[in-house]
């Protein structure tokens, strides 16, 4: 064949997006919903660029040494709707969560940096409580803001304000947190009802008003993590069930750790007012975001010292254990449901719609 | 939590169970209509709790599988309009047309929005003046009423900006052309309880006596499912074909004759298009003469869109209980709950999408079940 007339795939010789043909040729919002496509994009574009032996865990968290010092550093972004919700608003959210993130890693938090985006005409007030919010939070969890950055966009550009932290802290030495440690026969502790954040925005999205109003539970577990370290067990996973729920926090640690995990769905703790706006709004509590609420995976051996320790902390007095680390059907998570059959509670594709019926 | 836990109970399941597996003596193949008590069915493990004679198969009332690919085609051509904002159910955004989703879509730019109640788009409307608001008024006859009050509060707020994207769908003619097919392996239904609240049950009547075939109107929490599999099995060990009422605290035999009025004062019934099924004679609404200023389909002139659906998809089949999801080739391989060939791998409520979870827990179990 001559050269000329050789059909070259350009996109092959560029580096073409590796996403197979039939995969999607925009950024949908389903991208960021914490489930399947979230992972995809994460794995099949972001990790092979930077593929190091700090980010391929994909823990909350980067854990590395800088001399004696192990140190944590993680990054987050805030993109709220409503910026202002009952329990707490953008400013506090994106404390809590980087705090979280570093907690989750067995780290005490020290230092965090904040990123504004702005959008022209934000109110000042607003930006103002915000600003207090971020604050108070910080202030509370005992961790100082250090730096930071603040652009503003055009009208239209940005939805009102977006923010990014980052944190670093500091792990003690012997604290091993690692989604791969998850054992055959460890069990499993969630500190409080699920579902709560993701109810208390969806609920102002839709204008929905229920006889008590539900408030994030957006909180800082940096204090909890402490308390349930300070036990001197070996915990081997801890994790916050943001976006995508208590499921996908939960199916990428079986799939980390090559496990299997069995749920009791009777043991898993839900305020009735939560369960009662998940019927009317057609969704499923275990894949719905929390943000002041922990997963801790630890050796049935330990579990008594653990759970006492998460109940014993303000924010940990309805934890529970809500299942088991299996040998059985490795990488997916199952539930005995609550009439006593079982089921696979699996990664959600995309964002959870609600159901027609 | 009340009026639903008691209906959650282990203890009355395990009791429903052990008298299932008391009276049946033989095989039994079993459909649910709905694609809610599908949700129900997968949701709570229901069908690893029945014996082995009992096999469910999962029906075609799951209202987002069954709308044709042409109408799904035509609702993209509307929503991608710069002067439409295009409203939907939740889970139809996520069915793949001839091109894209409507979630592709609304990443390309166009202006798509969830609504809860189609009565909420009149909100839209009202606060949207310079644009066009259009519903996809999707559904069987449950979201028929709420559907046709949207387009008579319309006219009667002089909402000009509002139309509806009819593909309205009824369950009476599916099941009779379920019944007639050769292949037919379905002894007795699980009736549709939410169709029925509206509709009343006296038109199952005919067909249970036609086929003999028991039906029973049943609900959607997990003990309703297991106590209307068993009605329907001690019928077929009696050898009786009734119409039952399980759903007896909502369901009349007579229905909702306020919504029915309504209904008929909006709709007329048509032949319909199935996806999958293909045409089934007077099986669905469309918008009466008197209503045709909100009739989407005329106003966006999108008549004429006709798509032929893949022909590697079996949805057809496994909508009709002829054909489990594994039986297609395409299945777990080409067809995945991320890019699904057909609308039965799309919505939870789909029994490929259900197969889908449900067959990687079989592969890594090896769990022998029979549905």
């Amino acid at each position: 064949m001559h050269p000329e007339t050789v059909n070259v795939d350009v996109g092959a010789l560029l580096g073409a997006c590796p996403l197979p043909l039939t995969d999607y040729k925009q950024i949908v919002l389903a991208h960021g919903s914490g489930g399947r496509l979230s992972h995809q994009l994460i794995q099949k574009i972001v990790l092979p660029q930077f593929r190091n032996q700090f980010l391929d865990p994909l823990h909350d968290g980067a854990i590395f040494r800088l001399g004696e010092t192990r140190v944590a550093f993680t990054a987050d972004s805030y993109v709220v709707s409503p910026i202002f919700f009952p329990g707490g608003d953008i400013g506090s959210l994106s404390i809590h969560g980087t705090i979280n993130d570093l907690a989750m890693c067995g780290a005490r938090p020290l230092y965090l940096s904040a990123s504004f985006i702005l959008e022209e005409g934000l109110p000042m007030e607003d930006f103002w409580r915000i600003v207090q919010s971020m604050h108070a939070a910080a202030d509370a969890a005992g961790v100082n803001l250090v730096t930071g950055d603040t652009k503003v966009v055009d009208r239209g550009k940005a939805d009102k304000i977006f923010i990014n932290t980052s944190g670093v802290g500091v792990v003690p030495s012997g604290i091993n947190i690692d989604p791969a440690r998850a054992q055959v026969g460890d069990k499993i502790i969630i500190s409080g009802p699920v579902a709560v954040h993701g109810i208390a925005i969806m609920s102002v999205r839709e204008g929905l008003e229920f006889e008590t109003e539900i408030a994030s539970d957006t909180a800082a577990l940096n204090t909890l993590v402490d308390a349930m370290l300070a036990t001197k067990t070996d915990i081997h996973v801890l994790r916050d069930p943001t976006r995508g729920g208590v499921t996908s926090a939960l199916s990428e640690i079986a799939q980390s750790a090559r496990v299997g995990m069995l749920l009791n769905e009777a043991r898993i703790p839900i305020s009735e007012e939560v369960k009662g706006a998940c019927e009317i709004l057609g969704l499923d509590p275990l894949y719905v975001a929390n943000e002041g609420k922990l997963l801790a995976i630890v050796s049935a051996r330990d579990i008594d010292p653990v759970l006492s320790a998460v109940k014993s902390h303000p924010l940990g007095q309805q934890a529970a254990v809500i299942g088991e680390v299996t040998r059985d059907h490795p990488g997916l998570v199952m539930m005995k449901t609550r009439i006593g059959g079982t089921r696979v509670v699996d990664m959600l594709s995309g964002e959870q719609l609600p159901r027609i019926c | 939590m009340k009026f639903l836990d008691e209906y959650r109970d282990e203890a009355l399941a395990q009791k429903i169970v052990d008298e299932i597996r008391r009276v049946v003596t033989k095989p039994w193949v079993l459909m649910e209509v709905c694609g809610g008590q599908t949700h129900t069915i997968v949701k709570y493990g229901i069908d690893r709790l029945l014996p082995d004679e009992i096999e469910l198969v999962h029906g075609p009332g799951c209202p987002v599988c069954v709308t044709p690919l042409e109408m799904i085609d035509k609702a993209h051509t509307i929503a991608q309009r710069p002067d439409v904002i295009f409203c939907s159910f939740g889970d139809m955004l996520r069915v793949p047309g001839s091109d894209a989703d409507l979630l592709v879509l609304k990443s390309r730019g166009a202006d798509i929005r969830v609504v809860y109640s189609p009565i909420d788009c009149l909100k839209i409307a009202r606060a949207n003046p310079e644009k066009k608001v259009v519903f996809f008024a999707i559904g069987f006859e449950t979201t028929a009423p709420a559907n046709a009050m949207s387009v008579w509060q319309a006219r009667k707020q002089r909402i000009n900006n509002f139309s509806i994207l009819v593909s309205h769908v009824l369950v009476p003619p599916a099941i009779g052309s379920i019944l007639q097919s050769p292949l037919n392996r379905v002894q007795g239904f699980l009736g549709p309880g939410h169709v029925c609240t509206i509709m009343g049950y006296r038109e199952y009547e005919p067909i249970a006596e036609r086929f003999r075939v028991p039906i029973v109107i049943t609900g959607f929490e997990p003990t309703d499912i297991l106590q209307g599999a068993l009605m329907a099995i001690q019928q077929l060990e009696a050898g009786t074909h009734e119409v039952q009422n399980q759903y007896m605290r909502v369901v009349q035999r007579d229905g909702n004759s306020v919504a029915q009025s309504l209904v008929n004062e909006v709709f007329e019934v048509c032949d319909r298009k199935w996806r999958g099924v293909g045409s089934i004679p007077k099986s669905g609404y469309r918008l009466r003469h008197e209503f045709h200023e909100y009739d989407a389909e005329l106003l966006f002139d999108v008549k004429e869109i006709d798509t032929q659906e893949s022909s590697t998809c079996i949805s057809g089949l496994v909508l009709r209980g002829v054909k489990k999801p594994q039986d297609c080739p395409a299945f777990g391989k080409q067809c995945t709950p991320e890019h699904p060939l057909g609308a039965t791998m799309v919505s939870a409520e789909g029994a490929c999408a259900a197969y889908y979870a449900y067959g990687r827990h079989l592969q890594a179990t090896n769990a022998p079940r029979n549905s």
